[in-house]
């Protein structure tokens, strides 16, 4: 399939080009920097203090970046009419899909690296690899849920937004389970109701809650299980994910 | 943008799509639902880095934490006293809560109906002191909770004292207009509890002459409650049989 590959070098040549490397790198700095003037501040567990503050914002700044660059790239590639171009070459619409995904995919990654390296001397070294594989498989679900949002609203807007509320839904979604689960009076009929409707959306979003855990850098690592199930996980909902923005793809009228 | 007929779709897209929204929903299906532990509930941040969390606007912030923090006493619906909860970090979350909502009545409610109300003496305590140092804050809207908690120490801990105390600071502290007669007049009824006859008789003479009571339902009873608890001092009081 070198089809997928050109697009996928295209694409990543795009977000060089677009220096989006450069802002993932002025991130990190400044993000380092906050962590270094807070440990001055602190007045104990300084280690523990910088490294949250410093994993919680750069995985957000991540997702973050990885959203918007996904949504725009797209979105200007469909106002300038490349997609109809790209889609006229002769191969399936998969291809041109697949193509992108894999591109942005890369990008995810790097800047999943580039997160993981100021976070290297305060880190336990095995907890910092659960947690950048762990932050790649969360960026990777993000790029395929922006994918799919763009391809279905073809819009920057909604489509950021659709993404925004997946993400922040995703990670609540088991407190909210936990709060709707328990009324404080006897459920009444509409209780049981909004806790169906919750559990029901729970069944559909991954469970991003449990990846890429702070507290997995400040304590004992977790186990492998726990990145296998991270990781199963992620490759379940790729193939939930692509597979509708295919559908959506290959039903749309160029 | 107009749509395709679904026949252009190749079958593998269906076919995977329905196979990934099965697998997806088989996976979370069988996993375990998420379950709020006692041992769970974190030390409560600070006060500044939750102000910082609002964004400028603490009083949703402050709801929320509260149906968090509910969620802690009660687990997938059925009620479960916690009686190993922690309760400093209980006490700490709640007063967050109140200092980011101080018109919030929900954290006290708690505090004095629920966590007041576990089968464990020395956390009920603590919960009800947590109630009068908070009721000090604010008491012309914060009475009700006191009022709970003094009937609390009077029936379920016993404790005359403590619920003196309590109802004592009400008829004190709580004297905007709506604060009922019988919540002020919980001292009264205690003091008559505990047999001390004369101080209530003195502290009802006190208050029909203080010129604060000015509803007519309201001087009769208090006069009717001071000519009864006369004759029972007289009926008392060895000199005047």
């Amino acid at each position: 399939m070198p089809i997928v590959a050109s697009l996928a070098r295209a694409t990543l040549l795009e977000a060089v080009r677009n220096r989006l490397l450069w802002l993932a790198v002025v991130v990190v700095v400044i993000a380092f920097g906050l962590a270094q003037f807070l440990n001055q501040v602190a007045i104990t567990e300084s280690r523990e203090i910088q490294t949250a503050l410093l994993a919680a914002p750069l995985r957000v700044a991540a997702v973050f970046i990885v959203a918007v660059f996904v949504i725009t790239s797209m979105v200007r590639e469909l106002s300038d009419k490349v997609t109809e171009l790209l889609l006229s070459l002769p191969a399936p619409r998969s291809a041109y899909f697949f193509g992108k995904f894999a591109g942005y995919a890369m990008l995810a990654s790097i800047l999943a690296l580039l997160s993981a390296l100021p976070l290297v001397p305060f880190a336990n070294s095995q907890g910092l690899v659960l947690w950048t594989l762990s932050l790649i498989c969360e960026l990777l679900i993000v790029t395929a849920v922006s994918l799919f949002c763009v391809v279905s609203f073809a819009q920057v807007v909604p489509a950021f937004a659709a993404v925004a509320g997946f993400y922040l839904l995703s990670r609540s979604m088991a407190a909210m389970q936990i709060i709707a689960g328990a009324p404080l009076q006897d459920p009444t009929l509409t209780d049981r109701v909004v806790n169906a409707v919750v559990n029901l959306i729970a069944l559909l979003l991954p469970a991003l809650d449990s990846m890429t855990q702070t507290a997995w850098l400040l304590e004992s690592a977790p186990s492998v299980g726990t990145l296998g199930s991270v990781v199963g996980q992620t490759l379940l909902y790729l193939v939930l994910i692509c597979s509708a923005a295919l559908f959506d793809l290959y039903r749309k009228n160029f | 943008m107009s749509q395709r007929s679904i026949a252009v779709v190749p079958r593998g897209v269906l076919v995977l799509f329905a196979l990934g929204l099965a697998a997806q929903i088989g996976l979370k299906a069988t996993a375990p639902p998420p379950r709020a532990a006692a041992e769970d509930l974190a030390p409560a941040p600070s006060i500044a880095a939750l102000r910082l969390a609002s964004f400028g606007d603490p009083v949703p912030l402050g709801k929320a934490l509260m149906l968090y923090l509910q969620a802690f006493d009660y687990q997938s619906g059925s009620k479960v006293p916690y009686r190993d909860l922690d309760y400093d970090r209980l006490e700490a979350w709640l007063a967050r809560i109140l200092e980011l909502d101080p018109r919030g009545q929900y954290p006290l409610l708690a505090a004095s109906r629920l966590y007041a109300e576990v089968p464990v003496e020395a956390k009920q305590r603590s919960m009800l002191e947590f109630v009068y140092r908070q009721f000090l804050l604010d008491p012309n809207r914060r009475w009700p909770w006191l009022a709970h908690a003094t009937a609390i120490a009077k029936h379920r801990l016993h404790d005359l004292p403590l619920a003196l105390r309590y109802a004592r600071a009400i008829q004190r502290y709580a004297v905007a207009d709506n604060v009922p007669l019988w919540a002020r007049q919980m001292e009264i009824f205690i003091l008559e509890d505990m047999n001390e006859l004369e101080t209530a008789r003195v502290i009802i003479g006190g208050y029909l002459q203080s010129g604060r009571v000015k509803d007519p339902a309201e001087l009769k009873f208090l006069d009717e409650r001071l000519k009864q608890l006369e004759a029972r001092t007289a009926g008392k009081s060895p000199g005047k049989n």
